[in-house]
Protein backbone atom coordinates (compact mmCIF):
# COMPACT_ATOMS: atom_id res chain seq x y z
CA UNK A 1 0.00 0.00 0.00
CA UNK A 2 2.21 2.39 1.10
CA UNK A 3 4.77 1.49 -1.85
CA UNK A 4 2.01 2.23 -4.35
CA UNK A 5 1.38 5.58 -2.86
CA UNK A 6 5.45 6.19 -3.05
CA UNK A 7 5.72 4.99 -6.59
CA UNK A 8 2.56 7.64 -7.84
CA UNK A 9 4.08 9.99 -5.62
CA UNK A 10 7.50 9.64 -7.09
CA UNK A 11 6.58 9.54 -10.53
CA UNK A 12 4.32 12.55 -10.49
CA UNK A 13 7.02 14.38 -8.84
CA UNK A 14 9.57 13.54 -11.52
CA UNK A 15 7.07 14.58 -14.11
CA UNK A 16 6.82 17.94 -11.94
CA UNK A 17 9.90 18.75 -12.86
CA UNK A 18 11.04 16.74 -16.35
CA UNK A 19 7.16 17.75 -18.48
CA UNK A 20 7.91 20.11 -21.45
CA UNK A 21 4.36 21.94 -20.67
CA UNK A 22 4.61 24.41 -17.66
CA UNK A 23 0.93 23.38 -17.64
CA UNK A 24 1.49 20.11 -17.24
CA UNK A 25 4.22 20.22 -14.57
CA UNK A 26 1.80 22.09 -12.36
CA UNK A 27 -0.83 19.18 -12.97
CA UNK A 28 1.46 16.64 -12.34
CA UNK A 29 2.43 18.83 -9.35
CA UNK A 30 -1.22 18.49 -8.02
CA UNK A 31 -1.00 14.84 -8.71
CA UNK A 32 2.27 14.82 -5.90
CA UNK A 33 0.31 16.55 -3.56
CA UNK A 34 -2.54 14.61 -3.43
CA UNK A 35 -0.55 11.61 -2.94
CA UNK A 36 0.70 13.22 -0.30
CA UNK A 37 -2.33 13.01 1.43
CA UNK A 38 -2.92 9.98 1.24
CA UNK A 39 0.12 9.51 3.01
CA UNK A 40 -0.92 11.56 5.74
CA UNK A 41 -4.23 9.33 6.22
CA UNK A 42 -2.38 6.13 5.81
CA UNK A 43 -0.35 7.12 9.16
CA UNK A 44 -3.29 7.85 11.08
CA UNK A 45 -3.17 11.96 10.33
CA UNK A 46 -6.54 12.50 9.15
CA UNK A 47 -6.53 15.97 10.06
CA UNK A 48 -3.45 16.71 8.64
CA UNK A 49 -4.58 14.83 5.29
CA UNK A 50 -7.93 17.02 5.23
CA UNK A 51 -5.77 20.16 5.21
CA UNK A 52 -3.13 19.09 3.18
CA UNK A 53 -6.02 18.24 0.58
CA UNK A 54 -7.91 21.43 1.46
CA UNK A 55 -4.95 23.63 1.71
CA UNK A 56 -2.69 22.00 -1.18
CA UNK A 57 -4.60 20.45 -3.06
CA UNK A 58 -7.38 22.94 -3.22
CA UNK A 59 -6.05 26.60 -2.68
CA UNK A 60 -2.33 26.37 -3.48
CA UNK A 61 -2.77 24.40 -6.50
CA UNK A 62 -5.56 26.57 -7.58
CA UNK A 63 -3.04 29.89 -7.25
CA UNK A 64 -0.16 28.29 -9.33
CA UNK A 65 -2.42 27.38 -11.83
CA UNK A 66 -3.87 30.96 -12.04
CA UNK A 67 -0.19 31.83 -11.67
CA UNK A 68 0.30 29.92 -14.69
CA UNK A 69 -2.47 31.27 -16.79
CA UNK A 70 -1.85 34.71 -16.42
CA UNK A 71 1.78 34.58 -17.87
CA UNK A 72 2.00 36.12 -21.09
CA UNK A 73 3.71 33.10 -22.83
CA UNK A 74 1.55 30.20 -21.54
CA UNK A 75 0.49 29.64 -25.52
CA UNK A 76 4.34 29.15 -26.13
CA UNK A 77 4.26 25.47 -26.07
CA UNK A 78 8.28 25.13 -26.12
CA UNK A 79 8.76 27.55 -22.81
CA UNK A 80 11.50 25.19 -20.79
CA UNK A 81 10.49 24.86 -17.11
CA UNK A 82 13.81 23.51 -16.50
CA UNK A 83 16.55 25.79 -15.30
CA UNK A 84 19.04 22.54 -15.59
CA UNK A 85 20.92 23.24 -11.79
CA UNK A 86 21.52 19.41 -11.57
CA UNK A 87 24.32 19.49 -9.27
CA UNK A 88 23.43 22.16 -6.90
CA UNK A 89 19.86 20.68 -6.53
CA UNK A 90 21.62 17.72 -6.14
CA UNK A 91 24.18 18.92 -3.74
CA UNK A 92 20.25 20.30 -1.71
CA UNK A 93 18.82 17.26 -1.92
CA UNK A 94 21.74 15.19 -0.17
CA UNK A 95 21.94 17.57 2.67
CA UNK A 96 18.37 17.54 3.15
CA UNK A 97 18.01 13.74 2.93
CA UNK A 98 20.91 13.59 5.67
CA UNK A 99 19.53 16.66 8.12
CA UNK A 100 15.70 15.36 7.83
CA UNK A 101 17.28 11.56 8.91
CA UNK A 102 19.32 12.86 11.79
CA UNK A 103 16.07 15.28 12.69
CA UNK A 104 14.06 12.16 12.49
CA UNK A 105 15.76 10.10 14.26
CA UNK A 106 16.17 12.23 17.50
CA UNK A 107 12.42 12.41 17.78
CA UNK A 108 10.19 10.21 20.25
CA UNK A 109 7.08 10.93 17.89
CA UNK A 110 5.15 7.39 18.81
CA UNK A 111 5.53 8.44 22.42
CA UNK A 112 4.16 11.99 21.88
CA UNK A 113 0.89 10.50 19.52
CA UNK A 114 0.15 7.80 22.28
CA UNK A 115 -0.91 10.28 24.45
CA UNK A 116 -3.48 12.04 22.90
CA UNK A 117 -6.84 10.09 22.70
CA UNK A 118 -8.50 12.58 20.31
CA UNK A 119 -5.77 14.35 18.32
CA UNK A 120 -8.28 17.22 16.76
CA UNK A 121 -10.00 18.08 19.95
CA UNK A 122 -6.83 17.88 21.53
CA UNK A 123 -5.24 20.89 19.15
CA UNK A 124 -8.90 23.01 19.60
CA UNK A 125 -8.09 22.78 23.39
CA UNK A 126 -4.46 23.86 23.15
CA UNK A 127 -5.20 26.70 20.66
CA UNK A 128 -7.98 28.19 22.93
CA UNK A 129 -5.82 27.79 26.07
CA UNK A 130 -2.32 27.41 25.99
CA UNK A 131 -1.58 28.77 22.52
CA UNK A 132 -4.67 31.73 22.62
CA UNK A 133 -2.21 34.43 22.27
CA UNK A 134 -0.35 32.70 19.10
CA UNK A 135 -3.67 31.44 17.70
CA UNK A 136 -4.76 35.40 17.36
CA UNK A 137 -1.64 36.22 16.10
CA UNK A 138 -2.37 34.14 13.42
CA UNK A 139 -5.32 35.94 12.56
CA UNK A 140 -3.51 38.84 12.68
CA UNK A 141 -1.02 37.49 9.77
CA UNK A 142 -3.60 36.51 7.78
CA UNK A 143 -5.07 40.13 7.65
CA UNK A 144 -1.47 41.46 6.55
CA UNK A 145 -1.62 38.86 3.99
CA UNK A 146 -4.64 39.48 2.59
CA UNK A 147 -4.16 43.40 2.66
CA UNK A 148 -0.62 42.72 1.52
CA UNK A 149 -2.24 40.76 -1.52
CA UNK A 150 -4.70 43.47 -2.66
CA UNK A 151 -1.95 46.40 -2.38
CA UNK A 152 0.34 44.47 -4.37
CA UNK A 153 -2.33 43.24 -6.85
CA UNK A 154 -4.29 46.39 -7.22
CA UNK A 155 -0.57 48.35 -8.51
CA UNK A 156 -2.10 48.56 -12.11
CA UNK B 1 -6.84 -3.64 3.79
CA UNK B 2 -9.07 -6.12 2.04
CA UNK B 3 -12.17 -3.30 1.90
CA UNK B 4 -9.27 -0.69 0.43
CA UNK B 5 -8.79 -3.53 -2.19
CA UNK B 6 -12.37 -3.59 -3.26
CA UNK B 7 -12.95 0.04 -3.22
CA UNK B 8 -10.15 1.00 -5.28
CA UNK B 9 -10.76 -1.73 -7.86
CA UNK B 10 -14.53 -1.48 -8.14
CA UNK B 11 -13.66 2.55 -8.42
CA UNK B 12 -10.65 1.80 -11.46
CA UNK B 13 -13.03 -1.09 -12.94
CA UNK B 14 -16.17 1.50 -12.97
CA UNK B 15 -13.93 4.61 -14.92
CA UNK B 16 -12.60 2.06 -16.97
CA UNK B 17 -15.59 0.07 -17.88
CA UNK B 18 -17.55 3.69 -18.68
CA UNK B 19 -15.10 4.18 -21.37
CA UNK B 20 -15.13 1.25 -22.47
CA UNK B 21 -18.51 0.78 -23.00
CA UNK B 22 -19.35 3.70 -24.17
CA UNK B 23 -16.54 3.21 -26.92
CA UNK B 24 -18.21 -0.64 -27.82
CA UNK B 25 -22.04 0.88 -27.88
CA UNK B 26 -21.49 4.31 -29.29
CA UNK B 27 -21.55 4.57 -33.41
CA UNK B 28 -18.23 5.98 -34.77
CA UNK B 29 -19.20 8.84 -37.47
CA UNK B 30 -17.09 11.89 -36.60
CA UNK B 31 -17.57 15.13 -38.69
CA UNK B 32 -16.01 18.33 -38.46
CA UNK B 33 -18.98 19.79 -36.16
CA UNK B 34 -19.16 16.74 -33.78
CA UNK B 35 -15.63 17.29 -33.14
CA UNK B 36 -15.26 20.70 -32.35
CA UNK B 37 -14.75 22.26 -28.50
CA UNK B 38 -17.97 22.16 -26.54
CA UNK B 39 -18.45 25.00 -24.53
CA UNK B 40 -21.89 25.30 -23.20
CA UNK B 41 -23.02 25.62 -26.95
CA UNK B 42 -20.98 28.57 -27.41
CA UNK B 43 -19.07 28.98 -30.99
CA UNK B 44 -15.38 28.48 -29.60
CA UNK B 45 -13.44 31.63 -30.80
CA UNK B 46 -9.24 31.57 -30.62
CA UNK B 47 -7.08 29.40 -28.79
CA UNK B 48 -7.43 28.51 -25.01
CA UNK B 49 -3.28 29.03 -24.13
CA UNK B 50 -4.55 32.60 -23.50
CA UNK B 51 -3.46 34.94 -20.88
CA UNK B 52 -5.96 35.71 -18.26
CA UNK B 53 -7.37 38.70 -16.46
CA UNK B 54 -4.94 39.11 -13.58
CA UNK B 55 -7.18 39.88 -11.54
CA UNK B 56 -8.68 36.25 -11.16
CA UNK B 57 -4.94 36.13 -9.49
CA UNK B 58 -6.77 38.31 -6.71
CA UNK B 59 -9.53 36.45 -5.87
CA UNK B 60 -7.15 32.86 -5.34
CA UNK B 61 -5.07 34.65 -2.72
CA UNK B 62 -8.34 35.58 -0.72
CA UNK B 63 -9.32 32.19 -1.27
CA UNK B 64 -6.10 30.94 0.15
CA UNK B 65 -6.28 33.25 3.07
CA UNK B 66 -9.69 32.35 3.96
CA UNK B 67 -8.62 28.30 3.13
CA UNK B 68 -5.94 28.75 6.17
CA UNK B 69 -8.47 30.55 8.64
CA UNK B 70 -10.43 27.34 8.29
CA UNK B 71 -7.49 25.17 9.11
CA UNK B 72 -7.41 26.93 12.51
CA UNK B 73 -11.29 27.49 13.16
CA UNK B 74 -11.92 23.60 13.08
CA UNK B 75 -10.73 22.21 15.87
CA UNK B 76 -11.24 25.30 17.77
CA UNK B 77 -14.99 24.94 16.72
CA UNK B 78 -14.86 21.37 17.78
CA UNK B 79 -14.04 21.71 21.54
CA UNK B 80 -16.46 25.50 21.84
CA UNK B 81 -19.21 24.16 23.83
CA UNK B 82 -16.97 22.50 26.18
CA UNK B 83 -15.52 25.54 27.13
CA UNK B 84 -18.38 27.84 27.07
CA UNK B 85 -18.79 31.60 26.17
CA UNK B 86 -14.54 32.58 26.84
CA UNK B 87 -14.03 30.08 23.77
CA UNK B 88 -16.73 32.19 21.65
CA UNK B 89 -15.14 35.37 22.58
CA UNK B 90 -11.75 34.27 21.71
CA UNK B 91 -12.84 32.84 18.35
CA UNK B 92 -15.16 35.88 17.67
CA UNK B 93 -11.63 38.04 17.93
CA UNK B 94 -9.99 35.45 15.67
CA UNK B 95 -12.70 35.60 13.15
CA UNK B 96 -13.16 39.82 13.34
CA UNK B 97 -9.88 40.35 12.72
CA UNK B 98 -10.29 38.69 9.61
CA UNK B 99 -13.69 40.24 8.86
CA UNK B 100 -11.91 43.10 9.36
CA UNK B 101 -9.80 42.20 6.51
CA UNK B 102 -12.35 41.29 4.08
CA UNK B 103 -14.37 44.50 4.59
CA UNK B 104 -10.79 46.18 3.91
CA UNK B 105 -10.82 43.99 0.80
CA UNK B 106 -14.14 45.09 -0.27
CA UNK B 107 -14.31 48.72 0.71
CA UNK B 108 -10.93 49.15 -2.09
CA UNK B 109 -13.20 47.60 -4.52
CA UNK B 110 -11.26 44.09 -5.15
CA UNK B 111 -14.24 41.99 -5.21
CA UNK B 112 -15.77 44.60 -7.89
CA UNK B 113 -15.63 43.05 -11.41
CA UNK B 114 -14.09 45.92 -13.66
Amino acid sequence: MIYVLAAILLISAFLTVTLKNIFHCALALAVALLTLAGFYFYLDAPFVGVMQLIIYVGAIMILIIFAIMLTTRVGDRLLSAANHQVMPSLLAVIVFVLFGIAAIRKLDLVAKAGKMSDPIAGLGRELLTTYLLPFEVISLLLLAALVGAVVIARKD
Amino acid sequence: MVDFVIFFTVGVLFVIGAFVASWLIAPHKPSAAKLSTYECGEEPVGGSWIQFNPRYYLFALAFVIFDVEILFLAPTLLVMRSFGFVAFIEIFIFLFILILGLSYIWRKGALEWM
